[in-house]
């Protein structure tokens, strides 16, 4: 920590900054001055794939520079990012890291895949990092997050293999840990590059043409590193079978997926591990969270009441009964905080992380997850989960 | 309306209701239109409240400067909690995602604790706005500020509690939410404020610690210059505050309630009563931008209390069609200049103080609305 930092990061500076803190006055002079606060400048953005096949999408890497208030990463870890879009509209979504795990203050990478599937292009943020972004602009960021992460290292060398599943752009968090391994191996080990142990890289995409990273993993493969390549297109799904050949003993092998829900249960199932189960095994799931997590149900055309409500900090779900949702929690036993009952005071807003809702007050419906709502004037259309 | 001295028509449940409904349409349409300018404008005030604040700060240095840094943090901290701090926590700013904008998490630079304020001023004032023993804002507990309170000696000093309240006003909005009267009057335990003593304390010893020991004690031999001078501008912010803020209600001609005519047989009031009570409960000053600015659009109490979530920089721009609107259906719009609304609130402070005249109940109020319409 430099005196700068500390100075920086001090109750006293804190102490005069209040009530606002120190973040509030220091981005005023530069946006990549911050003291708690993490942002980030675009540096680069570099067009991975197109978009190909029948459902692909386009994807980008953009490479950050964080401020120095960034505490690096390990691989696996993803990052939260809040994107201004049009209309002056924050909005935050989670991406996995996609380049080795960073030191402090260190440029790193996000690969993103944009989001078509999403309600409002104008409001998707992947879509906004994979067409519209530019060096130079600013990013905000929380710090690194998740236990998607690998123990190991090339310094820790030894006879256990290691197997990475992906699919689609779930590469990224393996790409990291991948790029990890290969990067540290003649830093901390084999001084010919090998990473000290078997490691099995399994990944699933659309097409060649929509393979994220294709040229890399191709040199990776070539290369005598103790990495073996194994890359699946189109209809050749993964299957227990295959798995088995490549790793007879995979239910024993230290295993990482992530991907798209199809691909995670059929793993799931080839570990025997019930899907939703929190045992930790040998495999560690990352799941992927969409803008269109939650799987609406049938749609039963517009202005249904139908699907259901779940209040996700009591741990409850009833049926959508159409009244509002500060109403349905109250019917629930819930005892949320309230005040006016017609929309003015705010007393009520809390976060609906998925589902639509519809403003009792305008009739407007609305999709976005991880929004705001005051839930006196709002009424879920469909299934709806709400941080209750 | 329980004033006696009432000229407002009464709608027709039928009126109301249209009535309601051009108010949620000209609401909608705003709400639609947000967008990068009110970002651009808001984001452009905290730039200036900052700079400000800190020109304030350090100009204490140089002593031959005092009275400007007086000025330059007297303007901070008016800027502070009226433009940037009520209306952020009113949530004008919430759809923009940006959390250093957001009611959630914004506090302001006063020792009230911007938590507790936002119970006492969004929910219960602006859902009660002026209905006799519902709205706490009327007098705030202190005064005697409508003919329907009833009169005891204890508000000969009426003028006197006033002009305390003005010299510590941030003081007196901190200890509004102990709702003091209440407790006097044995509707509220004196257990129930004790959740409240903890974050009020912090923000009482956050903002002292900042402007009465920390700041002087920065600027070495001048500590006693820079405590005064930061002093001063609490004061000259908590006699503007309060001047802005009693010409929003307080002026002749504005209407209270009581609950009977509010409310139906259920406790329900419709949608377009609250819009009509809203209007006939405010009162607007007239000035420039820069006045309307300096008074957080709070000139605006009849356009802010109709939509108290949309960003107060568009209160001046929708005020012409509110008046027209009000105009279609005999609402008085309540508007004056600074100094006719407050020589206005003066008088009520001072007429109030005494018990009401039996023989000639009518005659002062009367005469003031003439003047005021």
């Amino acid at each position: 920590m430099t005196l700068t930092e500390r100075i920086l990061g001090s109750k006293a500076l804190a102490a005069l900054a209040s009530p606002h803190g120190v973040d509030r006055y220091l981005e005023l002079v530069s946006p990549m001055w911050a003291a708690t606060e993490v942002r980030a400048r675009v540096v680069d953005v570099v067009r991975e794939t197109e978009g190909v096949a029948a459902g692909a999408a386009p994807v980008a890497t953009v490479t950050l520079q964080p401020t120095s208030t960034w505490r690096g990463h390990r691989a696996g870890q993803y990052v939260q990012v809040g994107v201004e879009l049009p209309g002056a509209r924050r909005t935050t979504r989670c991406f996995s890291i996609s380049s080795a795990a960073s030191a402090p203050g260190e440029r790193f990478t996000i690969t993103v895949r944009a989001n078509t599937e999403a309600p409002d292009p104008e409001r998707s943020v992947s879509s906004f990092l994979v067409h519209r972004v530019r060096p130079g602009q600013m990013l905000h960021l929380s710090q690194a997050e998740g236990d998607f992460t690998l123990p190991v290292s090339p310094a820790t060398p030894g006879p256990d293999p290691l197997l990475m599943i992906s699919g689609g752009s779930g590469i990224t968090p393996v790409m990291s840990q991948l790029r990890t391994l290969l990067r540290d191996a003649p830093r901390y080990g084999d001084r010919a590059g090998r990473v000290g142990r078997r490691v099995v890289f399994l990944h699933f995409a659309r097409s060649a043409e929509d393979q994220i990273f294709a040229e890399e993993l191709a040199a990776i493969a070539a290369a005598d590193n103790g990495v073996e390549v194994h890359l699946r297109y189109g209809d050749q799904r993964f299957s227990e079978f295959e798995l088995r050949r490549l790793v007879p003993d995979f239910r024993d092998t230290d295993t990482w997926v992530c991907g798209p829900a199809g691909l995670v249960e059929r793993v799931q199932e080839a570990y025997a591990v019930s899907a939703g189960s929190t045992t930790p095994g040998r495999l560690r799931v990352e799941y992927f969270k969409l803008a269109t997590v939650v799987s609406t149900g049938p749609t039963t055309g517009a202005g249904s009441a139908e699907g259901d409500v779940t209040f996700a900090r009591a741990g409850t779900t009833t049926a959508n009964t159409g009244a509002s949702l500060l109403e349905q929690a109250e019917a629930a036993g819930l005892r949320p905080e309230f005040g006016c009952r017609m929309g003015i005071c705010f007393s009520c807003t809390s976060r609906k992380s998925a589902g639509t809702v519809r403003n009792l007050l305008t009739g407007e419906t609305s999709s976005l997850p991880d929004e705001d709502i005051r839930i006196c004037v709002s009424a879920p259309e469909g299934d709806c989960v709400i941080d209750l | 309306m329980g004033s006696t001295s009432s000229t407002a028509p009464r709608l027709s449940p039928d009126q109301l209701e249209e009535f309601g409904r051009e108010m949620d349409a000209l609401r909608q349409r705003i709400i639609a239109d947000l967008g990068e300018e009110d970002a651009a404008y808001i984001r452009n005030v905290v730039k200036r409240q900052r700079q400000f604040e800190v020109a304030g700060r350090v100009l204490f240095y140089v002593p031959p400067a005092w009275p400007l840094a007086v000025a330059s943090l007297s303007i901070a901290k008016i800027l502070d909690n009226m433009e940037i701090g009520h209306n952020v926590m009113h949530g004008q700013y919430d759809w923009m995602g940006d959390p250093g904008l957001n009611s959630r998490m914004f506090d302001w630079d006063t020792v009230c604790p911007g938590e507790q304020w936002k119970y006492s001023h969004n929910y219960i004032h602006h859902t009660f706005t002026n209905i006799l023993g519902k709205d706490r804002d009327i007098g705030y507990g202190v005064l005697r500020m409508d003919e329907d309170q009833k009169w005891r000696p204890y508000y000969l000093g009426n003028p006197i509690y006033a002009f305390l309240l003005m010299v510590f006003f941030e003081w007196g909005v901190a200890l509004h939410d102990l709702e003091v009267e209440n407790i006097v009057a044995g509707k509220r335990k004196l257990a129930d404020n004790r959740p409240l003593y903890p974050g009020l304390l912090r923000k009482i010893r956050r903002q002292a610690l900042k402007d009465y020991l920390l700041f002087p004690a920065l600027t070495g031999p001048l500590f006693l210059s820079t405590l005064a001078g930061n002093a001063v501008a609490n004061l000259i912010r908590n006699i503007w505050a309060f001047n802005i803020i009693f010409c929003g209600h307080f002026p002749a001609g504005v209407e209270t309630f009581s609950e009977e005519e509010c409310y139906d047989e259920h406790g329900q009031e419709s949608r377009g009563h609250w819009y009509y009570r809203q209007i006939l409960g405010s009162a607007n000053i007239s000035g420039g931008r820069l006045f309307h600015l300096m008074s957080g659009n709070l000139s605006h109490q009849i356009e802010h209390h109709l939509f108290p979530d949309l960003p107060a920089r568009r209160y001046p721009q929708i005020a012409p069609e509110v008046r027209e609107i009000c105009a279609r259906y005999g609402l008085e719009y309540n508007t004056g200049r600074l100094s006719k609304q407050l020589g206005s609130v003066a008088r009520k402070i001072f007429r109030l103080a005494l018990p009401p005249r039996r023989s000639t109940p009518e005659a002062a109020p009367a005469g003031e609305v003439a003047a005021a319409a």
